[in-house]
């Protein structure tokens, strides 16, 4: 009997203290398959090491659930649903691209439910017709001024005069960056002489290729995810067109230089982040990345990385984690330290931040400089 | 000048398009000229051929014309399977059954291989077998791809066109296709001689896939939705059941796709493709070399 009694208390002792943490489930949503899952992939990865440096001193146990939205709208929407309604998540990190976070977004506003995304950059996101969508933000900069970077450099960095842009008529982000390019390299006296769309499961391209080539443009700007523009490059390339191809930061991929070849050496992209960028914060991140995962954190496991922690800090700050409470921190949010550099909110949630040009070089991708807001 | 270049330029990619339309129309025509059946599944089986190449190149390090063969076996094989456990059973159900059970093992492939442990939904990149080279004539450019896949799509449209026209088996095909119960009667083996058809289809499909894996390189579990759907209206326009309807249409929808891309816009060129399918109903529903059938 006495036995029983000890094994009573021991079992009570030991559930209390588990109980002493109170749990928090937080979501985390992103393409862990499909045509972008190297980006899901580092994002994923991000995740759990921001997890496990808060689980070292923070004040609540978190209990993450991971869901996959194959980079598909469809399946990104039934994952935030099943994650709000039958997970019950208190907020949600993710998901990494436009068009997937745009019918994400709409969710979880609507649900009440905060949400940071690390990396989708188009303004939809975190606005509406032009309204704030109070419950969205995001770790990064937006398609504005990506395309805007891109066009002015150029310009005055590439000294081109002519471009053509070719971009995936049906994806938000590509559209977006492509109208954005075009308004500002037009406004700065540059030319476009061909401005191309393909849709989403296009894998011929030489029609559109064959039409830009006839009016040998001094840059192509690809505004795309990394497998679509190593299928571009190579078309490009094997119909001899010599054009100094620009990109955005979707390229950022080990997955770029495997597909595309020798045909994307000596094209640039804009990006959030450089491993090269000298910091005390990013250097440990990067550390432990390699130790971990055994291979240099791209710009979306980065990103990935600020998002959850700033999701962490607000719910750690939080009296109560309440969806009210994280977003009131969350909208507070002032130069918080991370990775991808400082971070503060602007009005619309959006992150104001420096974008980094980076060069495709053999056997390396090369940081050439920082531009500022 | 400039323009006639341009042109030609155009009309080389749309044959390079149109030569693997052409080599997977050939299934679904000869499958429905002995069945009456329209073999949804034909797609997958050039998806099938395409990741087969991909294992032969990347594993095992095959030399490419190894690759070319195996790979055609394996896909005539992957045919005659599909036929043996899920047509045949349906041979004399009513033909619905059978449309239905065609679109069942084609959303199978699709789903079943896109499996983690299989294919995965992954984008996957091609291996190339070998260096492009461009040649660079004064007005446009031909690369060696597009004439590996000219001269490979050529023959083998010679072949099947000896094969269905100068042969014996060719011989029972057309008998079959033109009535079965009388054929059996002179005493030509259906089934074998069905089992034949998927197999010659199939491996088409399979030699579809390598090419189209060579030209375009990338690979994914549901890259044969699209051109088999365009396949199939290449099949139909030239006229359903007929060999050289089927290479004629696989042309014209390879030529018609970039033309539109070329001088219009690429975001009409789906939208056009199915206007063309629709027309075709509507005014001549046997095809271009079809016959008028009369109505049962």
């Amino acid at each position: 009997m006495k036995k029983y009694v000890v094994i009573f208390f021991l079992l009570f002792f030991i559930t209390g203290i588990s109980h002493a943490k109170d749990t928090v489930k937080i979501g985390l949503i992103t393409p862990l398959t499909g045509d972008v899952k190297t980006f899901g992939e580092s994002a994923k990865n991000a995740f759990v090491i921001a997890l496990e440096e808060y689980a070292k001193n923070g004040k609540y146990n978190i209990e993450p659930v991971i869901a996959d939205d194959k980079n598909d709208p469809t399946e990104g929407a039934n994952a935030a649903l099943k994650l709000i309604t039958q997970d019950k998540v208190v907020a949600i990190s993710g998901p990494l691209t436009s068009k997937v976070t745009i019918p994400v977004s709409d969710i979880a506003n609507k649900n009440k439910v905060p949400m940071i995304s690390g990396a989708a950059t188009n303004p939809k996101v975190t606005t509406y017709e032009g309204k704030r969508k109070p419950y969205v933000f995001r770790a990064c900069y937006t398609d504005p001024f990506q395309g805007t970077v891109a066009a002015t450099f150029a310009l005055k960095e590439l000294k081109a005069k002519t471009a053509a842009v070719l971009y995936d008529v049906g994806n938000d982000y590509s559209k977006g960056l492509a109208e954005f390019f075009k308004a500002t390299f037009i406004k700065d006296k540059g030319a476009i002489v061909a401005y191309e769309s393909y849709q989403k499961d296009d894998v011929d391209f030489s029609a559109l290729i064959s039409k830009i080539a006839m009016k040998k443009p001094d840059i192509i700007y690809l505004p795309d995810y990394y497998n679509k523009v190593a299928l571009i490059a190579r078309q490009v390339r094997e119909k001899g067109l010599k054009s100094t191809l620009l990109g955005s930061d979707g390229w950022d991929s080990p997955e770029l230089m495997k597909i595309g070849g020798s045909a994307i050496v000596g094209g640039y992209f804009t990006n959030h982040y450089s491993p090269d960028r000298k910091d005390p914060i990013a250097e440990a991140f990067i550390k432990r990345y390699k130790q971990k995962h055994g291979a240099v954190p791209d710009a979306l496991a980065a990103l990935g990385y600020d998002a959850t922690m700033i999701l962490l800090k607000a719910i750690d700050s939080a009296k109560k984690p309440t969806q009210e409470e994280i977003i009131k921190l969350l909208s507070s949010l002032k130069n918080h330290k991370g990775v991808t550099g400082n971070i503060s909110f602007d009005k619309n949630g959006d992150a104001i931040k420096s974008v980094v040009l980076l060069k495709v070089e053999k056997d390396k991708i090369k940081y050439m400089t920082t531009i500022n807001p | 000048m400039e323009l006639l270049g341009y042109i030609i330029e155009q009309t080389i990619n749309g044959l390079q398009l149109g030569a693997v339309y052409a080599l997977i129309a050939l299934g679904y025509t000869m499958v429905y000229g002995v069945l009456r059946l329209i073999n949804f599944a034909h797609g997958d089986i050039f998806m099938l051929g395409a990741f087969i190449a991909y294992f032969l190149i990347t594993k095992f390090g095959m030399p490419i014309y190894f690759v070319f063969i195996i790979t055609m076996l394996s896909t005539g094989l992957a045919g005659y399977l599909i036929e043996k456990i899920a047509y045949k059973p349906l041979r004399h159900a009513p033909k619905i059954s059978l449309l239905i059970t065609a679109v069942g093992v084609s959303l199978f492939l699709e789903y079943f291989l896109s499996l983690n442990a299989l294919f995965t939904p992954n984008y996957i990149g091609f291996p190339r077998p070998f260096e492009i080279e461009s040649y660079n004539f004064a007005m446009f450019t031909v690369t060696n791809v597009q004439l590996l896949i000219f001269s490979i799509t050529f023959i083998s449209l010679f072949l099947v066109y000896l094969l269905v026209y100068r042969t014996k088996y060719g011989r029972a095909m057309r008998a079959v296709s033109y009535d079965q119960e009388v054929a059996s009667l002179m005493g030509i083996g259906i089934d074998g001689i069905i089992s034949f058809t998927f197999i010659v289809g199939a491996s088409l499909a399979g030699l579809g896939g390598i090419l189209y894996g060579i030209a375009y390189p990338q690979i994914n579990v549901f890259m044969g939705i699209m051109p088999g759907i365009k396949s199939f209206i290449a099949a139909v326009l030239g006229g359903i059941g007929i060999v050289h309807g089927a290479v004629l249409g696989g042309f014209i929808i390879g030529l018609l796709e970039v033309f539109v891309s070329a001088f219009i816009s690429s975001t009409f060129r789906d939208g056009l493709i199915f206007i063309i399918l629709l027309l075709v109903l509507i005014l001549k529903p046997s095809g271009i070399f079809g016959k008028r059938i009369e109505k049962v």
